[in-house]
């Protein structure tokens, strides 16, 4: 079908005509908002309390949906919003990994607050156009886009019945209806979704970004706690910006060389270093799949075992072979990390575009980790083929993948049969089974339906319908707050026990990731030690996400004398070169101290925010055991030396005992260890022994609105 | 093609070819704004360093907006239209010398335009085949 038929058949439902805005210091100042059930559209003022309180990118989104929605509010009620908005810093060229979108929902999988950060251009190209957030309530009767043009000045909210849903034609499609030129390809950005988030509860959002030398619009995801299930519930197919005439100046900076001279810094030490140091550049992520098989981390047969002697088939180096090298793939302008890898001509096996060749935007750490090795499927052509596939229906792949390893190991336990998979011998190591699920969750049939709705809610289908022994299910079934864990196993690092359970959306690595410096490195010892990475990293994590920022140019690549440094794993120069764009951008004199600051008020803020939910107090951080140690007898005996000896340093007397009675031993001790972490990590952070930010807390932060208060006196 | 080659121990640091340059360049004498650069050397007072483009092209790869091109006369150039000033191809410069201004988007480089040569008193840079 050709794209003027496909425009023609658009149907006008409002449009707003807008004085172009100017980007001053980071900001507009202003934010768009539509609401779909009555086609609204109109502007509202960023106010200067928001941008002190708030920063920007998920601090706004936070706050808009926190003034949108009440404690009663569903994921599908009209009143949820969708907020997508960068931050201060987000669109600047000059410093690597400067151009992410934060988007803000009520998750369907956890009942509660999620965020997530993604590349593609469209959150600082909204910006450009004039607006610092995109805030979208209500629903859709049909299909619609909302298309933003930010050289004319117009917004409209059109009925498009005829375009792909299907993200990797739906870009491409829109990509090429709105720009005037293959040369104006690059200055169209599209969020879309897929199918396959009309059919489960973890669908993503895409965000585009036009590769000029691949002439294809590439894609990074907004994967987590089904964002994109709630776009395609809103009936939204796309949402399209345009802006041409990005420059290096475009963001408004105060100071702009301070911005240039941080970048030149960062993009010198990348030329230099990355080649010795991640290969990101060649292999983007996928460069963690050995280290985590060699320090037994990478999560094998849904996080049982921490490596595998077929992991080599899923190393980076074979998976160079199928990226193609020597091309700029950053996610925005300036980032020389150039992580976005992807795979050309990549014809599919099957599905729907089966024999067809596509470019896929593949495969990160998370996914190699996820669909292959917690799958235990060693095929990378099978990742490549899955990750398409989760990308373009528009589901979570690390929810996806997650959910799958967890099946395949009910499957291999006799939880569930073939009678109850429609016939699947979904067991691990079957690429196939595991594919014909894929293709099932996307379309909405069969057992993928069940698939579909997450490991929290397969638990309790589980147990109520096919009478499964709930505790084991509760042991194995790795999710956190109903959303399913990230790709790390992290049995033998307490901290990370706690990085991933205590993180405000759910077990994700994006809030900390500290193995390395509890497990191998020790350099975290005491409870105390913990609490204050637990407190600090977290942290700083977070003012990525209020200024747009990509975590990856932090740390995955350090100075040559990082080392000799005070603190190696803050990477202090890296660190300063935050200070300085941010104070670069804004004009604003912070110090490496307010970054904490200003992240403290919004992470305190999402914390209560789960709390008005009905979560946020410490039974909802504590993960299933599996997490902590071994569940099973073949995981306790796949540790067997390491455990044994833990047990006899803790002065257990472990002679001639079962290893059921071992693992026994081993969980009492472990349990109580967590608990120990969440008291130290409450403690530190400002909060009750319940886990909820006492009264002091909140007012030396500024976030002592009288709902917020009134909110916490009831639980001090 | 001819570009600007050195000949270092020929220069007494006048500074004549970075004024032409940010002269043809960018109509004004600023050396702050020109393409080739001459620094003295701080272990040998009296001794220059000469730092231009050699026009090797290791820059036109690193570029995401293919604004770092080869022009038809062989020169490594870029399309100011299509550049976001984004300065990986400056910190990617293997001989750093690609040069930026705050108050210029983008990035200095040499164009090869053979300005500076023609000012040059002592024959310490001049135009030759590559
Ligand atoms: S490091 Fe990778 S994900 Fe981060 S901004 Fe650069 S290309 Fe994008
Ligand atoms: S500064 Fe311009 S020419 Fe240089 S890499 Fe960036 S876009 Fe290309
Ligand atoms: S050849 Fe032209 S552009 Fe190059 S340094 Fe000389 S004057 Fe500047």
């Amino acid at each position: 079908m050709d794209l003027l038929e496909m425009k023609k058949a658009h149907k006008l439902l409002a449009r707003m005509d807008y004085e172009l805005g100017k980007v001053e210091k980071g900001y507009t100042n202003r934010t768009l908002y539509i609401n779909l059930s009555d086609n609204t559209i109109k502007t509202k003022p960023v106010t200067e309390q928001m941008k002190e309180i708030f920063i920007g990118g998920r601090g706004f989104g936070l706050w808009y949906l926190w003034n949108a929605i009440t404690e009663k509010t569903k994921w599908s009620d009209p009143e949820n919003e969708i907020i997508i908005s960068t931050g201060p810093i987000g669109g600047i060229t000059q410093y690597p990994g400067a151009g992410k979108s934060l988007v803000v929902t009520l998750s369907p999988t956890t009942g509660s607050v999620m965020d997530n950060n993604t590349g593609g251009y469209f959150g600082p190209l909204l910006k450009f156009a004039g607006w610092d957030a995109l805030e979208i309530q209500g629903k859709a009767e049909k299909d619609v886009i909302i298309y933003i043009d930010g050289n004319s000045g117009y917004v409209t909210i059109e009925e498009a019945p005829l375009e792909a849903v299907d993200s990797h034609l739906a870009a491409e499609q829109f990509t090429a209806m709105y720009a005037d030129s293959e040369e104006d390809k690059r200055n169209v950005a599209v969020v879309s979704s897929g199918r396959g988030a009309e059919n489960t509860l973890i669908g993503l959002l895409n965000f585009s970004f036009y590769d000029v030398k691949r002439g294809v619009p590439r894609m990074k995801q907004a994967a987590r706690g089904g964002t994109g299930t709630v776009f395609r519930d809103k009936k939204i197919k796309a949402i399209i910006v345009k802006y041409s005439g990005v420059k290096g100046d475009t963001n408004g900076p105060a100071d702009k060389q301070k911005i240039i001279d941080a970048g030149l810094r960062l993009h010198r030490e990348i030329y230099e270093l990355d080649k010795v140091q991640n290969r990101m550049r060649e292999v983007g992520t996928a460069h963690l799949t050995e280290i985590m098989n060699d320090y037994d981390l990478l999560p094998v047969m849904n996080f049982q075992y921490g490596s595998h002697q077929d992991a080599v088939k899923l190393s980076s180096d074979v998976f160079k072979e199928y990226f193609t090298q020597g091309l700029p793939d950053g996610c925005w302008y300036g980032c020389s990390m150039a992580c976005a890898k992807a795979v050309d001509n990549f014809e599919l096996k099957t599905g729907p575009y089966k024999g067809q060749k596509v470019c896929v935007d593949a495969a990160e750490y998370e996914t190699v980790a996820g669909v292959g090795a917690n799958c235990a499927i060693f095929d990378p052509e099978y990742v490549i083929e899955a990750n398409f596939y989760c990308d373009t229906y528009g589901m979570d792949i690390i929810s996806t993948a997650t959910s799958m390893a967890f099946v395949m190991e009910c499957y291999e336990r006799g939880i569930i049969n073939k009678e109850i998979t429609g016939g699947l011998e979904i067991k691990f190591g079957n690429k196939d089974a595991a594919l014909e699920l894929i293709h099932q969750m996307g379309n909405g049939y069969g057992f993928g339906k069940i698939v579909g709705q997450g490991v929290r809610r397969m638990k309790k289908i589980f147990a109520e319908e096919y009478g499964a022994d709930p505790n084991l299910l509760n042991d194995i079934g790795m999710e956190v707050k109903g959303l399913e864990c990230s790709q790390y196993v992290s049995k033998e690092s307490l901290a990370q026990q706690g990085g991933y359970a205590l993180a405000n959306k759910g077990p994700q690595h994006d809030e900390a990731w500290l193995i390395f410096m509890d497990m191998v490195n020790k350099q975290i010892p005491t409870f105390e030690d913990k609490a204050q990475a637990l407190f600090y990293f977290p942290l700083f994590r977070t003012w990525f996400g209020l200024n747009g920022l990509c975590k990856l140019p932090w740390n995955d690549i350090e100075p040559a004398d990082n080392g000799l440094t005070d603190e190696p794993a803050k990477v202090p120069e890296h660190v300063r070169n935050y200070v300085d764009i941010f104070n670069g951008v804004t004009g604003k004199n912070i110090t490496k101290e307010d970054i904490i600051l200003q992240s403290e008020r919004v992470y305190n803020f999402q914390r209560i925010f789960n709390l008005r939910m009905g979560y946020g107090t410490r039974k909802y951080d504590i993960p299933p055991y599996r997490f902590m140690g071994p569940v099973t007898k073949e995981e306790y005996e796949s540790r067997a030396e390491r455990y044994d000896n833990q047990l006899k340093e803790l002065g257990y007397d472990i002679e001639g005992k079962t290893v059921e009675e071992k693992i026994k031993m081993l969980r009492e001790y472990r349990e109580d260890q967590y608990q120990k972490l969440c008291d130290a990590v409450y403690k530190r952070r400002g909060w009750t022994p319940d886990g909820v930010p006492t009264l002091e807390t909140v007012k030396r932060l500024g976030i002592h609105f009288p709902d917020v208060v009134e909110l916490i006196s009831k639980h001090q | 093609m001819k570009i600007v080659k050195t000949k270092p121990e020929l220069c007494n640091g006048c500074g004549a070819c970075m004024t032409a340059c940010s002269k043809t360049r960018y109509k004004v004498e600023d050396p702050q704004k020109s393409a080739i650069r001459v620094k003295e050397n701080s272990e040998k007072p009296g001794s220059y360093e000469i730092i231009v483009c050699n026009h090797c092209g290791e820059c036109i790869p690193v570029c995401n907006t293919e604004a770092m091109h080869r022009a038809r006369n062989g020169a490594v150039r870029i399309d100011d239209v299509k550049c976001v000033g984004c300065c990986i191809c400056v910190g990617f410069c293997p001989n750093n010398a690609i040069f930026t201004h705050p108050e210029i988007n983008e990035p200095i480089k040499c164009i090869a335009c053979g300005a500076c040569t023609r000012v040059c008193p002592t024959g310490a840079i001049y135009m030759e085949e590559k």
